[in-house]
């Protein structure tokens, strides 16, 4: 019966957390809008940051990754694999949870970092901040950010409880 | 199989050694970044104009605190370098503490998440810098590198060290998840 419920937990946190990585790549993709900016016109999209490039990449790694794991069968064994896998993520280049983890609070962290600066700009670099010409992408962008840090939320979770899965009997062992 | 040995040969005596050779490699890498970032500064004089025949010069700071990036990249930083502090320190002058189960664990845990913390600040840290060094002419944000070059190399060597440091703390937090898998060999003392 506790097998039974870990196992059901493992996949509805898995699940959610593909939800979150999904609707943060579609809400950063999609975020496009066109503004004048004096005499010029500018088209903000989220391809001319490398930071937002790099955050929908890695959401969409971690997409694929989620929706691909949540049909491995036999997952009461898999997942002490998975977990004996982080040392060796190397094998073969495959992902685990904690590299998938890491994946994704650098890719939200950098996003956030420039965001911030576009939203407040930096005075001191001289960079003015770009959220008054283009108030819906940047309303995007926050979306996606915060969708983000909800897949990552729910992948910290997952990280311990596939710890916990695993090591659960040596410490019910040494109590 | 492969994987068996060499989770066998991970938590035999020599571990113990090997984490705290990594440990302080880890440790030196990210202290040194925290402290070459921290202590980054350049003041410079630029002409800005003329009035006349007279120049007028105004002086510049590039100072980390300008960017919040660098700011959480100096604080992660610190962070995991006490971090690892702590456990060298544990770990030399633990004597005879018999590591449990939940004290392994724990020790795993908080390797796992100093990882994520330390290279979300290096990756934090490292966009910024791109930014910095390279502009961004969509949002008309100049580059501020050609003319404080200092300040970006010292953030440069930072960068590299706190790498450097992130890859030694995912070997450290793979040998600290090998040695929670087999725990009945650990305990502080097995040293050689």
């Amino acid at each position: 019966m506790v097998k039974v419920t870990q196992r059901l937990g493992g996949l509805v946190l898995r699940f959610a957390a593909f939800c979150a990585a999904l609707g943060a790549v579609i809400a950063m993709v999609t975020s496009r809008e066109r503004s004048s900016f004096f005499v010029l016109s500018l088209v903000a999209k989220y391809s001319d940051l490398a930071a937002f490039k790099y955050f929908v990449i890695a959401n969409a790694i971690v997409s694929v990754y989620s929706f691909l794991v949540l049909f491995l069968p036999k997952e009461s064994l898999l997942w002490k694999f998975v977990v004996v896998l982080d040392l060796f993520f190397l094998v073969n280049g495959k992902l685990t949870v904690k590299m998938v983890t890491m994946l994704l609070t650098s890719s939200l962290s950098a996003a956030a970092a420039v965001a911030q600066v576009g939203k407040r700009g930096n005075a001191n670099a001289g960079w003015l901040p770009i959220c008054g010409q283009v108030p819906r992408f940047c309303d995007q962008i926050t979306g996606a950010l915060i969708a983000g840090l909800v897949a990552l939320i729910l992948y910290v979770f997952l990280l311990i409880f596939s710890i916990h899965s695993v090591v659960d009997p040596f410490l019910l062992r040494k109590s | 199989m492969a994987v068996a040995k060499l989770v066998l040969a991970a938590t035999s005596g020599k571990s113990s050694k090997i984490l705290l050779g990594l440990r302080v490699l880890a440790f030196l890498a990210t202290l040194s970044a925290a402290i070459v970032m921290g202590l980054n500064k350049e003041t410079k004089t630029f002409v800005v104009g003329n009035v006349g025949n007279t120049p007028i010069k105004a002086t510049f700071t590039a100072k980390f605190q300008h960017t919040p990036a660098f700011v959480y990249f100096v604080v992660a930083n610190a962070m995991v370098s006490f971090h690892n502090l702590l456990m060298i320190a544990l770990q030399l002058f633990g004597g005879k503490t018999e590591l449990t189960g939940f004290r392994l664990l724990s020790i795993a845990i908080l390797d796992m998440l100093n990882v994520t913390l330390l290279s979300a600040a290096a990756n934090a840290a490292g966009f910024m810098a791109e930014v910095g060094k390279n502009g961004n002419k969509h949002a008309r944000w100049d580059k501020i590198c050609d003319r404080f070059a200092t300040y970006c190399d010292h953030g440069a060597g930072a960068l590299i060290a706190a790498f450097a440091g992130v890859v030694l703390m995912l070997i450290i937090s793979a040998v600290s998840i090998s040695r929670l898998v087999q725990p009945n060999k650990c305990s502080i003392s097995t040293t050689a």
